[in-house]
């Protein structure tokens, strides 16, 4: 599985949606129900799949699918 | 089978005191000791593993090396910290943001941390190092004990937090503790604290031993249905 194949399924699988839903209007204010713990679901999924521990920082940004991909490149995750 | 055979634990400030018995009694009863402390230091049968808690990259690194080597990291004790203790008029802001840094902000950077690696495992158990100060209260400890009471409550709240990821968060508040510390403050007031000592039920000082059975059997699955629990190992003192 690719990275962006392996996110994409974090968010399908937190968010109960299908991949064709997630692009640049995936964010906390267009999709219901983005609270604090699907964040924090999303975040430790993220976590575990690609072996790092994120900033607290980092996981306050993790509130776009865009800022997703912005925040784990700074983790060296290529997409 | 031994206590806590193949548990891999990571104790804060086992440099010397408390800790450091507390990381010999791990290693006896089978755990996988990492004792980490600020400066390099040794001790048999465990990794040492230096960094001050204060530094969350440094706390997080050194985290990610222990998940790294052993696949997993089952408990945590909290026990660095630093004690001091004045009278009121005599605290400064800079030991009173010191004490907080490490005695309070550094635990929950930890539990907030190692908890996400724990989770992943399918839980852990997490051990704060109180005080009996933070419980009763004690003149000349304001600062200090203000420190440890927020251990306790944030114990409390972390045990709640955590406890639907299979992590359980228990806290000791031990008493008058015999440390190498102690051995100085006796020679600078000894006469006060004998009037301490005269306080404490069970008739005699705590030792580091007392602590760190308490320690073993809270990290162990003995203790499997205890959390959020504040554990007194204080020979029932009244200070
Ligand atoms: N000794 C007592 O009577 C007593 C009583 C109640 C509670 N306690 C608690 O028990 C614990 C241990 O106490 P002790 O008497 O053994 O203390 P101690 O001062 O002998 O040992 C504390 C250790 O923590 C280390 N440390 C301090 N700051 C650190 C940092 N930023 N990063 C990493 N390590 C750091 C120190 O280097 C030291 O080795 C503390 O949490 C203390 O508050 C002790």
């Amino acid at each position: 599985m690719t990275n962006l194949e392996k996110l994409n399924k974090i968010f399908c699988e937190v968010f109960s949606v299908e991949p064709t839903a997630l692009g640049s209007d995936f964010n906390k204010n267009t999709v219901a129900g983005w609270d604090s713990v699907h964040q924090l679901s999303l975040t430790t999924a993220v976590e575990d799949e690609f072996d790092i521990l994120l900033d607290v920082e980092d996981i306050l940004e993790f509130t776009s699918y865009d800022n997703a991909k912005t925040v784990l490149t700074k983790y060296d995750i290529v997409f | 089978m031994k206590l806590l055979e193949n548990k891999v634990v990571l104790i804060t400030g086992a440099g010397r005191g408390i800790g450091r018995v507390i990381a010999d009694q791990f290693i006896s009863d089978g755990a996988i000791v990492y004792a980490n402390d600020l400066n390099e230091f040794e001790i048999d049968g465990a990794r040492t593993i230096c960094f001050d808690v204060t530094d969350s990259n440094a706390l997080k690194a050194g985290l990610m090396s222990i998940y790294k080597a052993e696949g997993r990291i089952d408990c945590v004790v909290n026990n660095a910290a630093v004690i001091a203790n004045q009278k009121l008029g005599m605290v400064t802001k800079q030991l009173l943001e010191k004490m907080y840094q490490v005695n309070v902000f550094a635990v929950i950077d930890m539990i907030q941390t190692v908890s996400r690696l724990m989770a992943r495992n399918g839980g852990g158990n997490i051990i704060n190092m109180a005080s009996v100060t933070g419980v009763v209260g004690s003149p000349g400890q304001v600062a200090y004990s203000a420190s440890k009471g927020a251990v306790i409550a944030l114990t409390k709240s972390a045990a709640k937090e955590l406890a639907p990821q299979g992590i359980r968060v228990n806290a000791i508040a031990p008493g008058i503790i015999k440390t190498e510390r102690f051995e100085e403050l006796y020679e600078a007031s000894g006469d006060k604290i004998d009037q301490r000592i005269g306080r404490i039920a069970l008739g005699r000082l705590g030792t580091p031993q007392d602590v760190a059975f308490a320690a073993a059997f809270l990290a162990s699955d003995r203790a499997s249905y205890i959390s959020g629990h504040i554990l007194g190992v204080d020979g029932c003192a009244t200070i």
